[in-house]
């Protein structure tokens, strides 16, 4: 399982755990993930702007 | 004053400004004596049977802050990266609010109470409903603060009772989600444009914002595959709060207390407006070949830098270090020495928004320096575009001064 993070905040977006108060249950890989998704915590980086943490792709 | 232009960010700290920066830990405690002052004044209210002292807190917002801004200046302090490492994981700073969230309260009731209970004239009445927006305008400044910090549910759910204090339940939703992401745009319904009015703002923002708040959450809960009109939908649950509150308070006060804690807590939104028709005014994103706004730069947030009212809005006025860092806890936000300068500190930006020809003969004549002169870089009311464009379009004039350097 895969770990991004946000680069302003530094939010990590684990697919082990997903993120359920946004609506996307653990083990939602990144790829399920939509383009235009928002940091959770700061809102201000989207998806494209994350960076890969552990053997992303 | 004129002192207002700030060190670089990597000039040697001064005694003084370390003697400061102590002291300032203590001044944040201003925080719980904004709603101390409104207890004060119901008190002194009742005691003396003069209602005079209902108006209290309002003349210290509008009069005695900017005052106070006018005598001490600037806040020359921005705390070195060492210094931020330190004062981020300080819980002193949280615990202010949330005991300033309990007495936000405590001065709402307090002020319900008496109104209801004393016999005052109306004059006296518009008093207390002025002062408890005035209140209520610090309280969603804490509620901003603590609503920001999504990773940590204390702070979040302090951030929905907070708000609910003045019935603003979509506020911190709408604000992360919304604002921070359109701001500084023609699609952003709480970012002000050139030539609009304090009050056509206010039409275009207070509605505006509370759709996108709704459709925000509705749009999240439905990811989560539930009802939007669900126990989990955190709008609903802040404004449950709020219709307990005050239900318990009319309950026990009698009828009045209604109608006098809706006209506050209207007026306390109206506040809010304020401040968001000030932070923004004018300033437009690029908008990129891809067909999307540039990200949000350090010179699309008007700035100030005044002590008193920096401590009185938790350092909202160096309102570009909190777009560039949203989730930044105030005691870290720092000055950007280039970043569009407001002359006055909220508490007397607001008081002239309130008169809209002051607003555009003060803050007109910075939005053409800081685009150059040229108008296609400005966020124009569209039914001023014309107008605008004849009385200021010039592209070729060059920027008076670097607080207000062109994009």
């Amino acid at each position: 399982m895969e770990k991004y993070q946000c680069p302003d905040c530094g939010y990590v977006y684990d697919e082990q755990q997903g993120c359920e108060r946004e609506g996307y249950p653990a083990g939602t890989t990144w790829e399920q993930i939509p383009e235009e998704f928002p940091c959770p915590d700061c809102f201000v980086r989207e998806k494209p702007d994350f960076e890969t943490l552990e053997g992303g792709k | 004053m004129s002192n207002a232009i700030i060190q670089a960010e990597h000039s040697p700290v001064t005694a003084e400004e370390r003697k400061w920066a102590i002291a300032k830990r203590y001044w944040y405690l201003i925080t719980l004596i904004v709603p101390a002052i409104l207890v004060l004044s119901a008190v002194m209210a009742m005691e003396s049977n003069s209602g005079q002292w209902l108006w209290l807190l309002t003349v210290v917002f509008f009069i005695v802050i900017p005052v106070v801004d006018f005598i001490f200046g600037a806040d020359s302090f921005n705390p070195s990266e060492d210094e931020q490492e330190a004062l981020k994981d300080d819980s002193y700073y949280k615990k202010i609010l949330y005991v300033a969230t309990a007495f936000q309260w405590i001065g709402l009731a307090s002020m319900t109470c008496v109104v209801t209970q004393g016999d005052f004239s109306w004059f006296n009445i518009l008093g207390a409903i002025l002062s408890v927006g005035a209140m209520h305008a610090v309280g969603l400044t804490m509620s901003h603060e603590l609503g920001h910090k999504m990773n940590d549910k204390a702070q979040v759910i302090a951030a929905q009772i907070c708000s609910a204090c003045s019935g603003y339940a979509h506020f911190n939703i709408e604000h992360n989600k919304g604002h921070h992401k359109d701001v500084a745009t023609p699609e952003d319904p709480a970012s002000s444009r050139m030539g609009e009015s304090l009050y056509k703002f206010a039409l275009r923002e207070l509605p505006g914002a509370a759709r996108r708040g709704w459709g925000l959450e509705a749009s999240r809960l439905k990811r989560q595959k539930r009802s939007a009109f669900s126990i989990h939908n955190e709008l609903l649950q802040s404004m449950a709060i709020t219709v307990v509150a005050y239900g318990v308070m009319t309950y026990l006060l009698g009828w009045m207390a209604l109608p006098f804690l809706l006209v506050t807590a209207v007026y306390g939104w109206f506040q809010l407006t304020m401040a968001n028709y000030i932070e923004h005014y004018g300033l437009l994103r690029k908008t990129l070949e891809s067909g999307r706004f540039e990200r949000c730069q350090p010179h699309h947030s008007w700035n100030n830098n005044f002590k008193a009212s920096n401590l009185l809005t938790l350092h909202l006025q160096r309102h570009s270090d909190h777009h560039a860092h949203p989730t930044r806890p105030y005691q870290l936000l720092r000055d950007y020495q280039d970043a569009p300068e407001l002359p006055h500190g909220y508490p007397a930006m607001m008081g002239m928004a309130l008169i809209p020809a002051a607003w555009r003969s003060i803050m007109d004549h910075r939005v053409v320096e800081w685009a150059s002169g040229d108008m296609n870089k400005v966020n124009i009311d569209p039914s001023q575009r014309e107008e605008i464009f004849r009385q200021f379009h010039n592209p070729d004039i060059t920027p008076r001064n670097n607080k207000a350097k062109a994009a």
